[in-house]
């Protein structure tokens, strides 16, 4: 996983609530076995029409918009369905940072996965954030946890130490758990003694 | 003393292998459920970092989303793409030693569907898969959530997953249901009330008599659609209905193991005095059959109401948001529910495609006809159903009706096969989702129970179930 520390760049606006996975990837393009090449998708139906020509009034589609680096969504974003396809076509098409006042549970873990920043902020906050979206860059520091929004103001931000810790060190996570193997190890011996119609 | 703790705590201390200082745990997962599409990558990245599985003897897989349901399916996949992402779970499954349900045997079918049937979800398990319908697993007391690829891939490495603890939330739901009020209406009606975020965050337990009274069917189907109230899972106590439904299943345990472990499992509810979170208490007796009017699992009325109109409404986002479904779901405003003509009807899924709701579903269709504007399409939950529902002469009532009988899939449900809905076409499904292009581009999707989708089948439109009965 590649390292998150500081990001600058555009910011897109998409004030829409309840934004669910079926639309960030629609299900057409969850048959590939790869994790890349999903960008071209992301938000397919709303980004093309039938003909698949650029919708224009979508954001996406608009000049600088189209080199977002972060997206500031409405709340309950990524809810619905557990599709790791709909942040490898988020982080393809180029995004790193997601502001929202509130994420789906599976799609905001599942960013983590992928080096994608989550970040929470007030209904307030994520507005006025919104209303700054205006193509110019902003900047999120991870190591000092503040969103710099393009007039200069800071808005401060939080995240649980551990994600904070991953992203920063870009660390596998299968490798920090396998450091546990004889724990769960032990754990298996005991849970078999306890309740052995669990193992064959 | 100990404090009183609620079931999900039972289940997340019982299997809490390690804690790091700042809560996040490492918990072991005792059944790993995996399917064509979520897998491929979680493979890929094992043979990428040279990484081999944990153990095999946890992890089952079957195809389903990509299944087509008609009867040709075993000599022909058309879409490359699908043929692909299923030789691909096979090739994995063979490769890394997992047990592979193969698409022509009859224990085939949806992953959520044949868990149960085999047995192998059972009360006090951790239970994963890359589909958060898992969700399903929890009627059996079982703490069942859904992830994506990188914690697929993570269980496979290590048979457990690194998770901060989520906070409790009580639903209890007091008194009977009303007479032709079912387990969908109950969690639609719920969904409704707490809304699509209303359990982010949190593990739901479901309490109360409207769910002691419910079958197991009925209990999978209400935790099957918790991740539409926003929570990752849901649970139900395990109770004599629960043991009864698993004893003799192939995977249940034998002999001296069966006694020991319903006593564990008798062990597996809420203390008295555990503290929730959050609650919600609703009563049952002012539920009856619901049905979505919009594009998002919220937007659920009664069928006795009519369309929202968006200028009864003060708060902007909301007015924008009910506008914008209206204007997918080509409805008006203002328009009852009882009448809205449908061009399909979809009996299957995850969440309604066990055998009880295809007995609800053909007592209704009995002795009567589709509408002839309608086509309608039951697509058994597994093999093992499909049997038994041919056992019972379901089939031939269906088909005297005029509606098809399909092979085991997830189908329209989301379109991964070949059965989608065409721009503008309208459904009436027992499914779990009806955000825009969920069943196919421009299709409109209307939630509601087997019982209420086959009336709307007979009459041609969403109408109460209770009236067509009745007649």
């Amino acid at each position: 996983m590649e390292k998150f520390s500081v990001l600058t760049g555009v910011a897109a606006p998409m004030p829409m609530v309840n934004v669910d996975t079926d639309m960030i990837m629609p299900k057409q393009f969850l048959k590939t076995i790869k994790r890349t090449g999903l960008g071209v998708s992301v938000f397919y139906d709303m980004r093309y029409d039938e003909t698949e020509a650029e919708r224009p009034e979508f954001i996406l589609n608009q000049g600088a918009y189209r080199n977002s680096k972060i997206l500031i969504a409405g709340r309950n974003f990524g809810c619905g369905s557990s599709r790791e396809h709909a942040p490898w076509g988020l982080l393809d098409f180029g995004f790193r940072c997601m502001i929202a006042p509130s994420f789906a549970d599976i799609f905001y873990n599942n960013c983590f996965k992928n080096g994608i920043l989550c970040i929470t902020l007030s209904e307030e906050q994520v507005e006025a954030l919104t209303a700054q979206a205006d193509g110019s860059d902003f900047t999120v520091d991870l190591e000092k946890m503040e969103i710099t929004a393009p007039d200069g103001s800071v808005t401060p931000f939080d995240l649980d130490p551990t994600r904070r810790h991953n992203m920063l060190n870009g660390l596998d996570d299968i490798a920090l758990t396998l450091e546990h193997l004889d724990k769960i190890k032990a754990f298996e011996a005991k849970q078999q003694a306890e309740q052995p119609w669990l193992y064959k | 003393m100990t404090q009183p703790r609620t079931l999900y705590d039972k289940l997340w201390d019982s299997h809490a292998v390690h804690q790091d200082d700042d809560g996040a745990t490492l918990i072991y997962i005792d059944l790993h459920l995996t399917h064509e599409v979520t897998t491929p990558q979680a493979y890929e990245g094992l043979r990428m970092s040279n990484r081999r599985m944990h153990r095999t003897d946890k992890t089952i897989a079957v195809p389903d989303h990509n299944v087509p349901s008609t009867p040709d399916r075993l000599e022909k996949i058309e879409d490359p793409e699908s043929r692909l992402q299923l030789e691909t779970l096979k090739q994995n499954s063979e490769d890394f030693g997992v047990e592979y349900i193969p698409m022509d045997d009859i224990r085939q079918g949806i992953v959520h569907i044949i868990g149960p049937e085999q047995g192998l979800t059972q009360p006090g398990k951790t239970i994963v898969c890359g589909d958060s319908h898992t969700a399903t697993h929890g009627a059996f007391g079982a703490l069942a959530f859904g992830i994506g690829t990188s914690d697929v891939e993570h269980t496979l490495a290590t048979q457990t997953l690194s998770m901060q603890k989520s906070k409790n939330m009580l639903v209890r739901v007091d008194g009977k249901l009303p007479v032709g009020t079912t387990s969908k209406d109950l969690i639609l009606a719920i969904i409704g009330r707490i809304g699509t975020a209303g359990g982010t965050g949190h593990v739901i337990e479901y309490q109360g008599e409207a769910f002691t009274d419910l079958s197991m069917e009925g209990r999978m189907t209400v935790c099957n659609m918790t991740i539409e109230g926003g929570a990752r899972a849901g649970l139900i106590a395990p109770d004599e209905k629960t043991f009864e439904y698993l004893k003799g299943k192939p995977r249940s345990p034998k002999s001296n193991a069966w006694e020991a472990a319903v006593e564990f499992w008798k062990t597996l509810k809420t203390d008295d005095g555990a503290k929730f979170d959050k609650e919600v208490i609703i009563k049952a007796d002012e539920i009856i059959p619901h049905v979505t009017w919009g594009t998002s699992p919220e937007d659920v009325l009664p069928i006795t109401g009519v369309v929202p109109n968006p200028d009864n409404f003060d708060d902007p986002n909301k007015k924008a948001g009910i506008s914008r479904s209206l204007e997918y779901m080509g409805l008006e405003a203002d328009t009852a529910l009882d009448g809205i003509s449908v061009d399909k009807v979809f009996i299957g899924s995850c969440t309604n495609g066990r055998i009880e709701d295809l007995r609800a579903a053909a007592a209704v269709v009995e002795g009567r006809k589709v509408a002839n504007t309608v086509q309608m399409l039951v697509v058994p939950g597994s093999g093992l159903v499909k049997h038994q529902a041919e056992e019972e002469g379901l089939d031939e009532i269906f088909l005297a009706a005029g509606a098809e009988w399909r092979e085991p899939s997830c189908s329209m449900c989301l379109g991964m096969n070949p059965d989608i809905l065409q721009p503008g076409e309208r459904c009436a499904s027992t499914s779990n989702r009806n955000f825009e292009g969920r069943q196919g581009r421009g299709g409109r999707t209307h939630l509601l129970s087997p019982e209420m989708a086959a009336a709307a089948a007979v009459t041609g439109h969403l109408t109460d179930v209770r009236k067509v009965v009745s007649q």
